[in-house]
């Protein structure tokens, strides 16, 4: 009975009821009715576009200023906008696809802003002409040969033009294409290194801390980077592999720092930001790789005899299950791959293409594409919050799936 | 304009996104049935907490992991 008057007093109390009363809406309300709001505005903006598109066939010079506008009021925010010009400039229609997967792939240097572009070193290996290293400024953006090379489709080709010809004049040569291998830095490469720097000044720095200062209380950096270590230590090494987890740590908060840094350091929309590197089939699949090689190097008798021949199954199951279990060995490091790849390729897809609406709909009317960047930009900064939350939960899930594998792998015999 | 939109991609690529969609539902369902089903599970026992939100993301992954798999092939068609 005591327990129930204690509780029975905030409920009686009506003050709150008072204040709905007199005209004060609770706070939660406004979400559905905002949401009302989103949908009617986004609704009767589709509906305007849809209709200026069938009356609006006879303007089309003040479109190509409204795209050139439009283009350049959001240059100043992504890469989008060098592509956008470019195609606004030359009077061709914006192509969101081309736009999306030039920001999500690689590419022979870095471009900064407007026309600006950091040049990276080119470094070709030909089994004719051997090697070449030169500045990826000497292609010009891609529309000069030179050294032999030049650029097709973002990826350097052999050719026999002389240097600083036009790529519209020059021609492939295939069979020198064929014994060309490409090993530039790239910007993939090159924000490689630099998150690569980032995560030796921070830990070498935080290490050095933790021996001067030992006993007392952490500082600086260490507050920041402290708690993660534990979180990885207790939440995802402890837990997933047992007692032998200090063997496994170095790897684990390798897997996951560089994987958290790099997710964050790709939602950065500039410089040394923007590049998609755990967005790279490539990456993931070193990473997933080093899993997979720990993983079968690690694996103890046990482990074996569970993939080769499950204990306490019948002979002829085996016939199925023994190539299942090592099909399963392959698949799993495989899914690891794919899912950091695709998770994070997936976010600045659907940010891009948010941002894309704006030229997708400025190009049919130029009120509709105005319009439509307040709700575009709404939705593009949602989506960067949600990613934030998914670069954490990406690094968390690829060193606890990882630390699972170890641990299935180095797990002792239970004595039944 | 959708319509047109729609109609411009052209068989493959429409046919591509329909997959990618129909994997999207399905992830959609799984994924909902995993909150949906941990929340309860979380209401119902408050102190377990930390072990219900580690395993609700962790098979959240997996779910997911099967959709991207879905994802990767519409993107391969549409690229090819």
């Amino acid at each position: 009975m005591k327990i129930l008057e204690e509780v029975d007093p905030p409920l009686r109390d009506e003050s709150y009821l008072r204040g709905r009363k007199q005209g004060y809406p609770p706070p939660v309300m406004s979400i559905p009715n905002l949401l009302r709001a989103a949908s009617l505005l986004i609704g009767s903006l589709l509906f305007g576009a849809a209709n200026a598109q069938h009356e609006g066939h006879g303007q089309v010079p003040q479109h190509d200023v409204v795209d050139s506008t439009v283009a350049a009021v959001v240059a100043a925010d992504t890469d989008a906008p060098k592509l956008a010009l470019e195609e606004a400039e030359h009077g061709g229609r914006f192509d969101a696809g081309k736009l999306i997967m030039g920001h999500i792939g690689d590419e022979h240097g870095w471009h900064l802003w407007g026309h600006t572009t950091l040049p990276l070193p080119i470094i070709v290996y030909n089994t004719e002409r051997g090697v070449s290293v030169f500045s990826s400024s000497h292609f010009d953006h891609g529309h000069k040969t030179y050294g032999g090379y030049m650029l097709h489709e973002g990826s350097i080709v052999a050719t026999k033009a002389e240097d600083g010809t036009d790529v519209h004049h020059a021609t492939i040569d295939e069979p020198l294409t064929k014994a060309t291998w490409d090993i530039s830095i790239t910007k993939n490469v090159m924000s490689l290194f630099i998150s690569l720097a980032i995560l030796l000044f921070v830990f070498i720095g935080v290490a050095k801390a933790y021996t001067r200062r030992a006993g007392q209380a952490p500082t600086g950096f260490q507050n920041l980077v402290e708690p993660i270590i534990l979180f990885v230590r207790d939440d995802v090494a402890k837990s997933a592999i047992g007692p032998k987890y200090m063997t496994f740590m170095p790897y684990l908060l390798t897997a996951f720092f560089f994987i958290f840094l790099n997710n964050l350091l790709g939602l950065v929309p500039f410089f040394p930001g923007g590049a998609n590197l755990t967005g790279n089939i490539a990456v993931t699949l070193v990473l997933a790789l080093i899993t997979f090689i720990i993983v079968t190097v690690k694996g103890n008798k046990h482990y074996w005899h569970h993939i080769l021949a499950m204990p306490g199954v019948p002979g002829w199951v085996l016939f199925i299950l023994t190539p299942v279990e090592i099909l399963g060995m392959f698949l799993k490091p495989f899914v690891l791959m794919i899912r950091l790849f695709a998770n994070i390729t997936a976010g600045h897809i659907i940010a891009l293409s948010f941002f894309s609406l704006i030229f997708v709909f400025g190009e049919t009317n130029a009120g509709a594409g105005y319009g439509v960047s307040v709700m575009s930009l709404a939705f593009t900064v949602f989506m960067t919050m949600l990613e934030l939350l998914v670069a954490f939960i990406q690094a968390y899930v690829f060193t606890f799936l990882s630390a699972m594998y170890i641990g299935a792998a180095v797990e002792e015999p239970h004595h039944h | 304009m959708f319509l047109s939109v729609l109609l411009d991609l052209g068989t493959g690529y429409g046919i591509a996104a329909l997959g990618a969609g129909l994997a999207a539902v399905g992830a959609g369902i799984g994924i909902g049935r995993i909150g949906g089903d941990a929340v309860q599970a979380m209401a119902r026992q408050p102190e377990a907490i930390n072990d219900l939100r580690a395993n609700m993301i962790l098979t959240a992954a997996l779910v997911e992991g099967a959709a991207f798999f879905a994802m990767v092939v519409g993107l391969l068609v549409v690229l090819k």
